[in-house]
């Protein structure tokens, strides 16, 4: 619809179409429907069990869904390994930050670029010290010992080195004080709008992701509840009731 | 007057706690030692086993255990004991700047024990023996100290190694240098062989499989007499040569050719610079695996698989090439063993060996080259060193482990050594990194390209 840039026709970035994943015998995902437009930053809320991260993992290859489907630019990547799917140019930033704890911030980052050609590494370096200018100071530190906003600093560029167009990002402000989640925020709203990187948002928080998301869906027990507009959908008294009074940190 | 009373009820009541506590110590103790200690079997006259009971020494030794752990409770009372300082600052002090020198120094005394113990056949033998094991323990190093994977199974891989040596020496009449690669490659086939089943399992899971797979291995050389001679061993197996040049006492051998008296010793001492030279072959590639994509895939293995797979790491072949990696050092650690003791069994592959090397790793620091270096000379040596207590030796042992275990909780050396080096952390320039670039992915240039 009003996505800003939908200059790619009709075909969306990525297209989920009718998922439906199971653990076992117990259903996460009911039959989930989205698409993400090329540019756009698109963010999906819920509260903690709703099927947030099982959804993502899902576009990411594992676990496979029972049925449905995930299509990037059109093709069917549907329980494709993941590491195939990370060399098509998606790259997640999985809950929990899950950083290399006992290697140095440098060599997190090398394994970001394992996909990708050598020939721009510097370039692509200096990229991400620049969005984070935080990680340049501590390049030799090890991983474990960085604080929780390094940490996820850390996630965020060791996805991006791997020069990605698609972005997934599993609760980037999770556990995180305001300051902190704000400046992570701004750096992912940086990204999208100088480099047009198109960013898959799964949040908790409610009120940043709206505020920054071009869309936003809301999913409840594993199935999508509303969508629209990010500050749409702030809007919204249901969206307000659940996730924002009281909760707006 | 409550103030009054506080101090005494106070003592008081740690009496009491004490004694409690000691109480339940003797109570252990007794549980543990009644069968230790308190009986004692004995084989009559007649070769049957008949039990004496010791009464006297099982009152004592809970009591010591009683009246120790009374008199700890009284005198240090709730305070926390510091543990490290158990062990005395004159030991640890050296050992803080070992990492820095030991390499060196370690690598010239390595190269000169020959020299030195040229007339003592019982140090060169225990120096062998220590190689044998520093090499198994860099090979095991690179799956549980790198890959992260739990493998209580090494043995089987060593004991592949030594079968495929004497079997082609056998059956082929291949010499060692023909078997050695070939020791390797089947190692490390078994490996694969392994890592399949595994690649799912994690942590202690893993353990228990890997486990197994050493039994069943060790089983099937013990069972499968036609090929194996089972029990009996494989004997006759032939000596390496001095790149076909025997160590005998004849024209054409190694002392003739080379015009000194023949002497035992010429071989003991080609055996040790020969474990000598595989032992450094496995470190080397170790090192150089590590600045590897591979070898980086392996450590980020380690730290955590799921973000592996999202950076698109295939953990599959990162596993598979490990166990591949890990088996095949094991393999040719295993052949030299065959050609080293000219005998084989089932017997020398037991789960003990696997525990050793694993112990040595984990007593190393789990990663780090050197610890496991180390780790192996202190605890062979230790060995040697407490052979003098006979049944005991192991109750040392396992306090000496248990010591160290307290002062270095995460092995001798404990320091990971990063894979990449930029000059300053402040002032990272394209210089740097492209140094650092250059340095650790040629090798995936040149592969791509
Ligand atoms: N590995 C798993 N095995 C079984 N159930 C799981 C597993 N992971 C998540 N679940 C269940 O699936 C549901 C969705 O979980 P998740 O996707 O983690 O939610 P969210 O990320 O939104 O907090 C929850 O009910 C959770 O208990
Ligand atoms: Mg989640």
């Amino acid at each position: 619809m009003n996505a800003p840039s939908a200059t790619t026709g009709n075909t969306p970035m990525l297209a989920v179409r009718g998922v439906k994943t199971y653990y076992g015998n117990i259903i996460a995902l009911k039959g989930i429907d989205l698409d993400i437009h090329a540019g756009e930053i698109v963010a999906m809320i819920g509260a903690n069990g709703a099927g947030k991260s099982t959804l993502m993992m899902t576009i990411f290859g594992d676990p496979r869904p029972r049925e449905g489907q995930v299509l990037f630019e059109g093709r069917d990547i549907t329980g494709m390994p993941a590491h195939e799917i990370a060399r098509l140019n998606i790259a997640q930033s999985p809950e929990g930050r899950r950083i290399f704890g006992r290697m140095t911030v440098m060599e997190n980052l090398q394994m970001g670029a394992t996909v990708t050609d050598n020939a721009h590494f510097e370039e692509d370096l200096e990229r991400v010290f620049r969005l984070f200018p935080r990680l340049k100071e501590r390049v030799h530190q090890r991983g474990g010992t960085l604080s929780g906003g390094e940490q996820q600093m850390l996630a965020i560029g060791r996805a991006l080195m791997s020069r990605p167009r698609l972005l997934l990002l599993d609760e980037p402000s999770l556990g995180l004080a305001p300051l902190l989640v704000k400046q992570i925020f701004d750096a992912i709203r940086e990204l999208n709008e100088r480099e047009k990187l198109t960013v898959f948002l799964v949040e908790q928080n409610a009120f940043h992701a709206l505020k920054l998301a071009h869309r936003g869906y809301v999913m409840v027990n594993g199935l999508i509840t509303l969508s629209g507009p990010g500050r749409e959908l702030l809007q919204r008294p249901e969206v307000r009731a659940a996730y924002l009074e009281g909760g707006r940190h | 007057m409550s103030v009054l009373s506080t101090p005494s009820s106070k003592a008081r009541f740690d009496l009491v706690s004490a004694l409690k506590r000691a109480l339940l110590a003797a109570l252990v103790a007794f549980g543990l030692f009644s069968l230790m200690i308190g009986v004692r079997t004995h084989t009559g006259s007649n070769g049957a086993l008949f039990l004496e009971g010791r009464p006297g020494l099982l009152a004592i030794m809970v009591g010591i255990v009683f009246v120790s752990t009374l008199a700890r409770e009284l005198i240090l009372g709730e305070r926390q004991i510091e543990l490290r300082s158990l062990v005395p600052p004159a030991l640890t002090a050296p050992l803080q700047i070992l990492p820095k020198l030991a390499a060196p120094a370690l690598l010239v005394f390595a190269l000169i024990v020959p020299i030195i113990f040229y007339q003592n056949r019982y140090m060169l033998d225990l120096g062998i023996m220590i190689l044998t094991y520093v090499m198994l323990g860099w090979g095991l190093n690179i799956v549980v100290g790198l890959a992260g994977l739990l493998d209580l199974g090494y043995v089987a891989f060593y004991a592949v190694g030594a079968y495929s040596y004497a079997l082609l020496a056998e059956h082929f009449g291949f010499s060692f240098w023909i078997c050695l690669p070939l020791a390797g490659i089947l190692a490390s086939f078994w490996g694969i062989i392994l890592g399949f089943p595994v690649l799912r399992l994690r942590g202690d899971y893993l353990a228990i499989v890997t486990m197994a797979f050493g039994e069943i291995i060790r089983l099937v050389l013990l069972n499968f007499q036609t090929l194996t001679h089972g029990p009996d061993g494989i004997s006759g197996i032939p000596r390496p040569s001095f790149f076909g040049l025997p160590f005998n006492n004849e024209p054409g051998g190694f002392a003739h050719t080379f015009g000194l008296h023949y002497s035992f010793t010429h071989r003991i001492v080609f055996l040790y610079y020969l474990i000598l030279v595989l032992a450094l072959v496995t470190n080397f590639v170790t090192i150089r695996l590590r600045r590897l994509p591979i070898g980086r895939a392996w450590e980020a293995l380690r730290e955590d698989e799921i973000a592996c797979r999202s950076l698109g790491i295939n953990t599959t072949n990162t596993k598979l090439t490990a166990f591949a990696m890990g088996a095949m050092f094991a393999g040719f650690a295993g052949s030299f063993f065959a050609t080293r003791q000219g005998f084989i069994s089932p017997e020398s592959f037991t789960f003990t060996e696997s525990a050793m090397v694993l112990a040595i790793v984990v007593l190393g620091g789990m990663g780090s080259q050197i610890g496991v270096a180390v780790a192996a000379a202190v605890m062979l040596g230790g060995f040697e060193l407490f052979r003098e207590f006979a049944t005991f030796r192991m109750l040392v042992f396992g306090l000496a482990m248990v010591l160290i275990m307290i002062w270095r909780p995460r092995g001798l050396v404990a320091t990971r050594t990063p894979s990449v080096f930029l000059r300053s952390p402040k002032e990272v320039d394209a210089e740097d990194v492209r140094r650092a670039r250059a340095k650790s992915w040629s090798w995936r240039r040149a592969r791509h390209d």
